[in-house]
């Protein structure tokens, strides 16, 4: 960077303008970008029933709201975090607008499939917010049944659209990134020098493709259930309430993975630009992204050790739920051997890579407890399974996803935010996760269980701790939208390659040209290249 | 416009494809996308009606003598006209992909025309029969009447009728509506040798179709037919 650098004159951005040229857009990028305010401002709302939650839980008593309205308020809080954030977030807006520039392709190769998925979410989501107003919904974001299907008078069926639909936006997502890196990779781009996020997303795409087309079956029984009267699940016709849980849980369990793969898959990306160092044991990690992919979908039953599963198809599962350990560490240590004597610097990316370490590691490692056949029984429905999910989906994929957004923001919108906010937020987000789910693992481990809106007063003074930690991370959590916001007119122009990085997508001007490339790319070295003069004459545009 | 186009590339210097889309380099490629994309969408497809399969053999296992019972109360030879009506519509569709490769557009169009027919003429069989169980008070819910001792359990058999056979119904109806898009672009001339894509995913997805009800058939109208 000797001149200071400037926006290029032609960008995607600028490619169009007014309501009609975004909504009608075929380009990826704007597709992500719509994503991204979308699932932000349902990130928003799902954090406002989590305050919610939190605000309750500061006094023993149930004195904030009834036993009823505080069981909607933390379903309402689980439906939009997983299935209208966590789900789309990392795939949906960073693997979208990246996948194509990292391959050296012009677009996804179904566009139009691409903004359907879009407006399938939006269908969704308003299956949903119909729900909302209509007075919400209190059987959990699992839905089981019995209670979903004749007990509960709320509203579960627009609910529970509103989750089928959104589910085939995301094998839509998910459909269109497996052809897309099969089909239109750049000549001389094999599989073996795709980046990692890639190989990451391309394990996500195929959970979505594989698991989500389950769920959505399901959800169909539920609904025939509830609205016709007919009985798979009745058990006083003799359905099995159980074979609900297995069915879910064969979706819903891998859907984790479909929420952590991304958030690892940008954790590569991070350590290995920040480190200066190509990523130690590449292949290692690709692979473990796709034995995560495999071995997820043979652990579904560690949800169910306590709903009368024969005690030996419980033991295999228990052992097969430990395995899932082995491709997660294998990560972990070619992180950690990545960074050993790499020159580390500490920008924002890098504190939420740093982050995402500690919270997916406590997470990891609680997740082992959970299989465990005998302290299960301990823990289950306590404060420390929903702290443990709580390290992995929200410490490990949003740390990841924000680690991702920061890295990444540059490249979408063509300008730096403030640094020193960033840092900030980052940090703030780290203390307050740990304020606020940390005192989590000690309640569950002392009987606290989930779902009641009061307690016994000697949990108070954790609870207290966990709801001010929610005000940290909220507000860690909020900071990005102002630096975020500011940074769109007034932040320092990035230059196509602010972090010196070596992937594809670096080597276009920030923001993209809506083709991406000028010109086909063509790929001869290896990813993760970093001696300075290689990234210089790779120089493509 | 066809032979203008083999004229260019046998010369090296290919004219683009009227078809062909910008983010594609070649028709190849973007057949090959097409073609894996739609592989992968029947995959979901399998797996989509796998969870009933999986709930249908539960349940035949715990009450074989209810699943027994509530099949011979479904029509047979409705069941077994309306397979050989789809196994001749298979026919026909595959015979519409091969005029499309062939570019013989009028014999694309009667044989997808054909299809859509025998399409249709399977959904009107189906609504017969499913007249039939309102008739008889089979459909499950509060209106539902048997005088079996297995009363309950074969509700669960006619939940999966319903929710299988209907599934299924409705995948026929999107077919047939995609089918007549397709027959209205086949009819305009939009195909040739070197794009017929539409065409041919059409019939991959009409076969899948087929072939759940291939399974549907024995599973739900033979489980027990000697007695």
């Amino acid at each position: 960077m000797l001149d200071t650098p400037k926006l290029p004159e032609r960008h995607y951005l600028n490619n169009g303008h007014g309501l009609k040229s975004w909504l009608l857009t075929k380009d990826h990028k704007r597709i992500a970008i719509m994503y991204l305010i979308s699932i932000s401002a349902m990130f928003l709302l799902g954090g406002l029933f989590a305050g919610a939650v939190r605000l309750e839980l500061m006094t023993p008593e149930g004195d904030l709201f009834l036993a009823d309205t505080y069981n909607k308020m933390f379903t309402m809080h689980g439906v939009v975090m997983v299935f209208f954030f966590l789900i789309p977030s990392t795939p949906a807006v960073l693997g979208n607008f990246l996948i194509p520039p990292m391959i050296g392709a012009k677009d996804l190769a179904f566009p139009r499939i691409n903004l359907l998925s879009l407006y399938i979410f939006w269908l969704g989501a308003a299956f949903f917010f119909y729900a909302l107003f209509a007075g919400g919904v209190d059987t959990g974001w699992t839905f089981y049944t019995p209670f979903s299907s004749f007990s509960s008078n709320t509203n579960v069926i627009p609910t529970a659209l509103g989750a089928f639909i959104s589910g085939f936006s995301s094998i839509l997502t998910g459909l269109n990134f497996i052809v897309t890196i099969h089909r239109m990779r750049a000549p001389g781009l094999t599989w073996f020098r795709l980046p990692l996020f890639v190989w990451a997303h391309y394990a996500t795409s195929l959970i979505q493709v594989l698991g989500t087309p389950v769920v959505a079956i399901t959800i169909i029984m539920v609904f025939v259930e509830r609205a016709f009267g007919f009985g798979i699940f009745d058990p006083t016709r003799g359905g099995d309430p159980v074979l609900f849980q297995h069915l879910f849980w064969f979706y819903s369990h891998p859907a984790v993975y479909i929420m952590i793969l991304p958030a690892m898959g940008v954790i590569s990306e991070i350590v290995s630009t920040f480190s200066r160092k190509t990523i130690f044991g590449y292949s290692f990690v690709a692979f473990s992204s796709l034995a995560i992919a495999v071995f997820g979908f043979i652990v579904w039953a560690h949800h169910m050790f306590v709903a009368g599963i024969s005690t030996y198809s419980a033991l295999v599962f228990s052992f097969l739920s430990f395995s899932v350990a082995i491709p997660s560490a294998v990560k972990t240590f070619n992180w950690a051997a990545t960074l050993y004597k790499g020159a580390i610097s500490f920008e924002t990316p890098m504190l939420y890579a740093y982050g995402f370490f500690g919270l997916f590691l406590i997470g990891g490692l609680t997740g082992l407890f959970l299989a465990t056949l005998g302290t299960d029984i301990h823990l289950h429905d306590t404060y420390f399974v929903v702290s443990h999910f709580h390290y992995i989906m929200v410490g490990g994929a949003i740390m990841g996803y924000l680690g991702g957004l920061h890295f990444w923001w540059p490249k979408l919108v063509g300008r730096m935010y403030s640094e020193f906010l960033s840092r900030v937020s980052a940090i703030l987000v780290f203390v307050g996760f740990n304020l606020t789910f940390f005192p989590q693992f000690i309640l569950g481990y002392m009987g606290m269980p989930r779902r009641y809106h009061a307690y016994p007063d000697e949990f108070q003074v954790l609870n207290i701790l966990s709801s001010a930690g929610a005000g940290v991370l909220g507000i860690g959590y909020l900071l990005p939208v102002i630096y975020f916001l500011w940074s769109l007119k007034r932040g320092e122009v990035a230059g196509p390659n602010p972090w010196g990085a070596s992937g594809l997508e670096w080597q276009i001007p920030s923001p993209p040209p809506t083709e991406n490339f000028k010109v086909q790319p063509v790929v001869h070295g290896e990813p993760y290249e970093y001696t300075p003069h290689v990234a210089r004459e790779a120089n493509l545009v | 416009m066809s032979n203008a186009v083999a004229h260019a590339e046998a010369h090296g210097h290919a004219v683009p494809h009227d078809a062909l889309q910008h983010h594609f380099e070649t028709m190849q490629q973007q057949k090959e996308a097409s073609t894996l994309g739609m592989w992968v969408f029947l995959l979901t497809e399998v797996l989509f009606f796998g969870g009933l399969f999986f709930a249908y053999l539960l349940y035949r296992v715990w009450y074989f003598d209810a699943f027994a019972e509530a099949s011979r109360t479904l029509d047979i030879s409705l069941g077994a006209f309306n397979t050989a009506v789809l196994i001749g519509s298979s026919l026909t569709m595959a015979l519409a992909v091969r005029s499309a490769q062939t570019n013989q557009r009028s014999a694309t169009v009667r044989w997808l025309i054909s299809t859509i027919v025998l399409g249709c003429v399977f959904l009107g069989v189906k609504v017969i029969e499913y007249a039939d169980k309102f008739e008889h008070h089979h459909v499950p819910g509060p209106n539902f009447v048997s005088e079996s001792v297995w009363a309950a359990q074969e509700q669960i058999f006619f939940s999966l009728y319903f929710t299988m056979t209907g599934l299924h119904a409705l995948h026929m109806i999107v077919g047939v509506g995609v089918m007549s898009v397709v027959t209205w672009m086949a009819a305009k001339g939009r195909f040739d040798e070197h794009y017929y894509t539409p065409v041919e995913m059409t019939g991959l997805y009409w076969h899948f179709v087929d072939l759940v009800w291939i399974y549907l058939f024995p599973l739900l109208y033979l489980v027990e037919r000697h007695n």
